[in-house]
């Protein structure tokens, strides 16, 4: 079992973490030179700032209603109006505090039965707290994002097979930053990365050394560090298209998650909170603001406020989870069509995470209990959990083994399934109780500078595609001060037995706290983690090491496959009849 | 031999079908005591003495009649579940204007239907009578008719409220009928998961029993409509024939007042709402047997099974649904198991012939193919209705001097029509429902290729006139006949574009645009499932595939798939081709057939990129033409 003190000491403040190479985290000022070899891969990725205060604060629809004169409805539009609004509840509400005469036995009457209702749903709310939250408070309590309500980036997805991601904004609007080339185009392109490289030696050479000292000769050579030069609201990127779209749609409001689908150039399935939005962004197109019939709705009664996406990796279904509805949601997104997967018990489902192999899905409920479904026929196993609900999860590339942690506890326990076969219809087949592979308690590291504490409850965790490493953003306890929030990465040794290695920490800027982390679907090097700061900086760092196996999302190796291929070599060459 | 073939194919079906038929059957009885005992609850309820109804309700489901009641509901489900299976399509038939639709609903066997969902429905509606007791029990009451107060005579008269009963039931049990097919219940919807059957029956349950009330209440209302106005035909009659007395103390219910009574509303709304769950439940048991997988070996392991192997069911013509079965299982295996992928993959044992393999995917690609020349005829189709407009316009403006605006038009004629033929040709030769009309099913989609016929019949009758003009103009000097010919034709342009400004008129000829175009997508879900499974077995051929069978045809598959797409692509950019799927509601009338164009256009893609991700750059090595391999580096490059 792995702690976090076999870790290595997190580095200084002042410096940040530039890529893990030969084994070891190095680090250095922002922007310090890679080594040369590997500069080029990274060199066309938007490294970008998104600075909370550029963003304007999403146009609330009450706020609109202060200019105006007051007027007041008939009662039966302002009784209509509530049900739309509120429910039964809001219509007792309504009807209750209304000012016209005449109604004084209906109101007696419905009093009670407000008092009533209010009751139930307070006895509703105590088995299950989370329903009495708001819609917000809901998402920021399950999102996989650390500081989900204040921080200017809300939600962030890599494209599986291109160098394209999606970033959701405090503004709720979703922008769509496409790099140049993508790592993941084969082959033909890798003249052409030479030829970049040797313009840029030649660049490097002529230019004269001491031209600007405070600003070292970077290897981002094209994109300056943003905080320091740009102003604030702009964003300086390089070698990305110069388009780059900002989706916004009247429905999309509070945005939990984002999720680009499988098998497709560019379709965007965005959670928001009444609904879920399927953006079909044209790759070719150079409009920067799609207009909002580019966007499919997905919305379904008592389906809000969507909280997780899950795209099945063969492209075809698109799961969707809320923590009010006790159902998800399976969707066939191009006839809207969509089946619910009722399991009562949990109270809702909060978070979504859908095997690489395509062969499982992880659901987490609110509740101390999680399930695993079983993708073909659509059966469910569920664990329940000691302490708190499940709070994130990862998968590894072959869908054999689930990672997952629990709120309120600092451990990482690992699950494992047995080798998935199609003819195994609807069993899940997984082990009976999960193991601990890694402990996160508080650690103290003695630093000259001072002591460090590091350690917690994990917020999200992911795998990367070639399965070698892990990184997790565990979170600090809130009551402790000194405590705070860092990315842990991990390698991963299969055999002889499932084990995690430390690697090392993470840091970034000065007070800079880490928010979201993603690793790129397809990095040909190693892995690449992007790490979405608290002050709004995305910033890339590569993971170089030789993989046994290719990523998944790569060309060469379909998803479906990756399983499959070992159990085949065994079968005998010519069939036996 | 044909005799034979078909034989053996009824066998198939029987084989495939007969089982799960009786399965469907066996449930929807076993559960009409469970939906007896709620009637019987509901009927008696007594809101302020629960115990004592409680109590009387149990008395009641044990009594001799109740028995009888289940027993006689078992025979008429059966008879439902007889009609679900006969009258079932995988294709759905969707009229293109309303006159087809007329048409369809006094089709004889939509007329049979109705009137054997019509006495069904009176069956059902004695029953709940009976159970319901009280006034409602009988259709012949004693009663005392007193001319004087002493001598008052014992007679029998009519129980209005029964009759009011049974022609409730006969009147839902239309209106099921009509729903039927206006809805088209009889198609059956694949699911988009597979999910075992307790959970989709589970999950269907609650939908169908909001439909049932909700539908059972419009009926209640348009029946009582329909009784006020014309109940006193059936009282009448009734009372004349068996000699029944009408009970004049007795409030008539063809009057308002008579109507206004809340629990003979409740009582029919509840019977109702019985009728609708039983049938909705032996029509849902039905759909959730027949759309369940079935597993086909892709090699027989015995002799006398090859009849019914995976290659030979695909490349046989067998009816439509084992043909949909067969696409399904392909689709699944294709994707979760590698053990049958490898025995597609395999080679025949003396010979090494991948037979397997190439029985599939010949299969596979000729639907597909069938399916792009369909949709390029309804492209030439739609292009050559505006230049058959123009010609009309040009006919219009020269009416005096025919034989000079004919000339004119000669080359322009024999230029297009040719063309025209040939795709309608081609269309009705690659419409599945062209010949073969051996199968049932065919004959039972009788309407469908009248309506959908009628246009291209419409258009092709229009168009084949023109060779016959040309020919006989240039083949000798008679210009007697063509002058009458063209003053005929005429005479047609004219009534027609009369007719044309009726509204009345057009209103029963207009095609809808979307019907039309659901129509030539209907049974788009075969064409699915072939390219799933295609796709899939092709990515996995990549590692999966030792002896290369899958190479050889891999040009082929990636010229068909880039053809289709093209085609599909230029489809969505008709005119009246909507791009965005219209809403589902979530009820329980399946309108999934809607929208699998969609469907169609979302999977070709995800097909054709599920084989470029796979193969990345090893396909530039594949022959393919040049346009083609643009379109596939676009989609290498993730640009499409």
């Amino acid at each position: 079992m792995c702690s976090l003190a076999l870790f290595p000491p997190p580095p200084p403040p002042g410096a940040v973490t530039l890529c893990e190479f030969n084994n070891a985290l190095l680090c250095g000022r922002r922007g310090e030179p890679l080594p040369l070899d590997f500069q080029s891969l990274l060199a066309a990725l938007p490294a970008l700032t998104l600075p909370e205060d550029g963003l304007k604060g999403p146009g609330r629809p009450e706020s609109g209603a202060q200019p105006f004169l007051h007027h007041r409805e008939a009662l039966w539009k302002r009784v209509l109006c509530a049900w739309r609004d509120g429910g039964l509840c809001g219509l007792l509400k309504e009807i209750v505090s209304a000012e016209e005469e005449g109604l004084q036995w209906a109101k007696t009457a419905l009093s009670c039965v407000l008092t009533a209702c209010r009751w139930l749903s307070s006895l509703h709310g105590s088995i299950l707290p989370h329903l009495s939250l708001t819609s917000e408070d809901m998402i920021a309590a399950f999102s996989q994002a650390v500081d989900w309500a204040g921080c200017s980036v809300r939600a962030f997805a890599w494209h599986p097979h291109t160098s394209k991601f999606a970033v959701a904004l405090l503004d709720d609007s979703v922008r769509v930053y496409n790099s140049s080339r993508s790592p993941c185009s084969p082959g033909g392109s890798r003249q052409a990365y030479k030829a970049l490289l040797k313009r840029r030696l030649s660049q490097l050479m002529l230019r004269p050394k001491q031209r600007c000292p405070a600003e070292p000769l970077s290897p981002c050579w094209d994109f300056k560090p943003t905080s320091a030069r740009s102003p604030p609201g702009l964003w300086a990127l390089n070698h990305t298209s110069a388009t780059i779209p900002s989706l916004k749609h009247r429905l999309q409001r509070n945005v939990a998650a984002v999720a680009w689908k499988p098998l497709c150039a560019s379709i965007l399935a965005v959670a928001c909170q009444s609904c879920v939005l399927v953006w079909h962004l044209d790759p070719t197109s150079l409009s920067t603001r799609p207009s909002s019939g580019c966007a499919q709705v997905l919305s379904y009664p008592g389906h809000s406020p969507v909280t997780s996406l899950a795209w099945a990796p063969s492209g075809k279904l698109l799961l969707s989870a809320s923590p009010v509805d006790t159902a998800m949601l399976v969707w066939d997104v191009s006839t809207e069509n969509c089946v619910q997967l009722q399991w009562f018990g949990g109270g809702g489902v909060t978070f979504l995470a859908w095997s690489p192999d395509g062969s499982k899905v992880l659901a987490a409920t609110p509740s101390a209990v999680f399930k695993v479904w079983e993708a073909q026929m659509w059966t469910c196993e569920k664990w329940p959990t000691i302490k708190g609900r499940c709070q994130t999860g990862c998968w590894s590339p072959d869908g054999s083994r689930l990672l997952f942690t629990v709120l309120g506890e600092s451990v990482i326990y690992s699950l494992s399934f047995s080798e998935y076969r199609g003819d195994m219809q609807g069993q899940v087949g997984g082990s009976k109780t999960a193991s601990i592979v890694a402990d996160l308690s508080e650690t103290t590291f003695e630093m000259p500078y001072g002591e460090e504490r590091i350690g917690g409850a994990v917020q999200s965790m992911v795998w990367d595609p070639t399965g070698e490493r892990l990184a997790v953003i565990i979170r600090g306890d809130p009551s402790a001060v000194e405590t705070q929030t860092v990315v842990a990465v991990f390698r991963i040794r299969n055999s002889p037995v499932f084990e995690l290695l430390p690697c090392g920490f993470l840091r970034g800027e000065q007070s800079a706290e880490p928010q979201l982390i993603a690793f790129h679907p397809c990095f040909e090097k190693g892995a690449l983690l992007t790490v979405c700061w608290s002050t709004g900086t995305i910033s890339h760092i590569p993971f170089f090491f030789l993989s046994s196996r290719v990523p998944y999302g790569s060309p060469g190796r379909s998803p479906a496959v990756v399983t499959a291929s070992s159990s085949v070599r065994e079968q005998p060459l010519f069939s036996e009849l | 031999m044909e005799a034979a073939a078909a034989g053996r194919q009824r066998a198939l079906l029987r084989q495939v079908l007969g089982w799960r038929l009786a399965a469907a059957v066996a449930w929807s009885v076993l559960l009409l005591p469970v939906c007896t005992a709620a009637f019987v609850l509901l009927s008696g309820v007594q809101p302020l003495r629960p115990l004592r109804w409680l109590s009387d309700s149990f008395d009641d489901l044990c009594t001799s009649h109740v028995i009888f009641c289940i027993l006689l509901m078992s025979v008429v489900i059966l008879v439902i579940s007889v009609f679900n299976a006969e009258f079932y399509a995988v294709v759905p038939s969707i009229p293109c204007s309303r006159l087809a639709l007329i048409g369809k609903i006094i089709h004889p066997q939509q007329v049979i239907h109705s009137v054997a969902h019509a006495v069904m429905g009176m069956l059902v509606a004695w029953c709940a009578a009976v159970m319901t007791k009280g006034r409602f029990q009988f259709l012949a009451v004693p009663c005392t008719i007193s001319e004087s107060l002493d001598d008052a005579v014992p007679q029998m008269c009519l129980n209005e409220y029964h009759l009011f009963f049974l022609l409730s039931g006969a009147f839902m049990g239309y209106c099921y009928s009509l729903l039927y097919l206006i809805n088209n219940m009889n198609y059956l919807p694949f699911p988009i998961i597979q999910q075992y059957k307790y959970l989709r029956f589970r999950r269907s349950l609650p939908l169908l029993i909001k439909h049932s009330c909700v539908e059972s209440l419009y009926s209640v209302r348009n029946f009582c409509v329909a009784y006020y106005f014309f109940g006193y035909i059936p009282k009448m009659w009734i009372s004349t024939t068996m000699d029944l007395r009408i009970d004049s103390k007795l409030h008539p219910l063809d009057t308002l007042s008579g109507l206004l009574d809340l629990s003979l509303f409740y009582h029919a709304w509840l019977c109702g709402v019985f009728l609708l769950v039983t049938w909705y439940i032996a029509w849902l048991f039905f759909k959730i047997y027949a759309t369940e997988t079935h597993r086909f070996p892709v090699q027989p392991t015995f002799a006398e099974e090859t009849d019914q192997c995976l290659p030979k069911i695909l490349n046989s013509n067998p009816p439509l649904i084992i043909k949909f079965l067969a696409l399904q299982d392909l689709m699944l295996l294709s994707q979760y198991s590698p053990v049958r992928r490898q025995e597609v993959f395999s080679l025949s044992q003396p010979g090494g012939h991948p037979h397997n393999w190439t029985a599939i995917s010949r299969e596979c690609l000729s639907l597909l193919t069938d399916l792009t020349q369909r949709l390029i005829a309804q492209q030439e189709a739609a292009a050559a209705n505006g230049r058959a407009k123009q010609q009309v316009g040009e006919m219009k403006v020269s009416p005096q001097t025919p034989g000079a605006a004919g000339a004119e038009d000669i080359p322009f004629q024999l230029q297009s029509s040719p063309a025209l033929n040939c795709k309608a040709g081609i269309l009705d030769l690659s419409s599945p429902w062209h010949g073969k009309v051996q199968s049932p099913l065919i004959v039972r989609r009788g309407p469908k290729l009248w309506t959908s016929g009628s246009g291209l019949q419409m258009n092709g009758s229009h168009h084949e006139s023109f060779p016959v003009l040309s020919v006989a103009r240039v083949g000798s000097e008679a210009v007697q006949p063509s002058f009458i010919y063209t003053w005929l034709q005429n005479k047609q342009e004219q009534i027609k574009n009369f007719l044309s400004r009726r509204v009345l008129i057009m209103y029963f000829f207009s095609k809808h645009p979307e019907a039309s175009i659901q129509a030539v997508f209907s049974d788009a879900q075969m064409h699915i499932w072939a390219l799933e499974g295609l796709s899939h077995l092709v990515a996995a051929s990549f590692t999966e595939d030792q002896f290369g069978v899958v190479q050889t045809t891999l040009p082929a598959i990636l010229n068909t798939l880039l053809t289709l797409q093209e085609v599909v692509d230029r489809h969505f950019k008709l005119p009246h081709v909507s791009s965005k799927p219209p809403r589902s509601s979530g009820s329980l009338v399946d309108t999934s057939y809607k929208t699998l164009r969609f469907a169609l256009r979302a999977s070709l893609k995800t097909a054709l990129y599920r084989i470029t991700t796979v193969f990345g750059e090893h396909l530039n090595a594949v022959q393919v033409s040049t346009e083609h391999k643009k379109r596939l580096q676009q989609f290498l490059e993730y640009k499409e």
